[in-house]
């Protein structure tokens, strides 16, 4: 018995692979954000209103640090995942879709490396 | 290839005024692309940190652009929007509330609920953390 659709089956393309794996990774991490939230709101609190040795000091005490390390990971992973799917529904272009998403993919890396080099260098600061 | 126009069409999105909770969903999608581009800020405001006292400073000082203020209240509003109807996500990943009444109640709860906390936020700001 195949499941496929016709048009599944004359494109050859076969299953989604890891799409289980996607989808679980997203709610992972949504879970994740819902507290770490507080330390990026935080965060931008002290980073718009306060004077930089407050700031400093509050980004290098240990509880927060790890926390914000934690919100960028989680961030970035999650706003990589939800791009894609994004991608995957609005472009229909095979390679377009495909470059769009290593696009995507690259510069949330390119952007949470920054910004954890960023964390350590307050760090070692602090 | 021949068309069969007797086939159900999806709803036509410039004559179907959609109901709140398809507002909602498209919001959802929108916010999530709002923020991942707001990301860029805060990398740079962590960045500027990173540079020392000068680099802070002179962040500062352009982020209290009234057109950046704007942008960050905003990005506070989509960022409590998205973690709302995300909540509200996880909840049906758990197969519970898909009947008509609670998903309009629920969409008033989360809307209400954004905005309670984005003035939570701004007042806790205001008076100071």
């Amino acid at each position: 018995m195949d499941y496929r659709t016709p048009l599944a089956r004359a494109k050859g393309l076969g299953s989604a692979k890891s799409g289980t794996g996607h989808w679980w990774m997203q709610r992972v991490t949504a879970v994740a954000l819902v507290p770490l939230s507080f330390w990026l709101i935080k965060f931008l609190g002290l980073s718009l209103t306060a004077p930089y040795q407050q700031t400093v000091d509050w980004l290098a005490s240990p509880v927060n640090t790890i926390c914000i390390i934690a919100w960028i990971i989680a961030v970035f992973y999650h706003a990589a995942l939800g791009l894609q799917v994004v991608i995957e529904d609005y472009v229909a272009a095979e390679g377009v879709k495909i470059i769009s998403i290593w696009a995507a993919n690259l510069a949330f890396l390119f952007l949470a490396m920054t910004a954890l080099l960023a964390v350590f260098r307050v760090v070692s600061i602090g | 290839m021949a068309i069969h126009t007797n086939r159900p069409t999806s709803p036509h999105l410039q004559v179907y005024r959609l109901p709140l909770t398809g507002i909602i969903s498209i919001t959802h999608r929108m916010t999530g692309m709002m923020l991942s581009a707001g990301l860029i800020l805060f990398v740079y405001i962590v960045s500027a940190l990173a540079g020392g006292g000068v680099a802070y400073d002179n962040m500062q000082t352009l982020m209290s652009h009234w057109l950046l203020k704007l942008i960050g209240w905003g990005f506070i509003y989509a960022l409590f929007f998205h973690l709302c109807h995300g909540v509200r996500h996880l909840i049906w990943d758990t197969g519970h509330s898909f009947d008509a009444d609670t998903l309009n109640r629920y969409a008033i709860i989360e809307l209400a609920a954004s905005l309670v906390l984005t003035l939570m936020t701004f007042v806790w700001g205001y008076y100071g953390l």
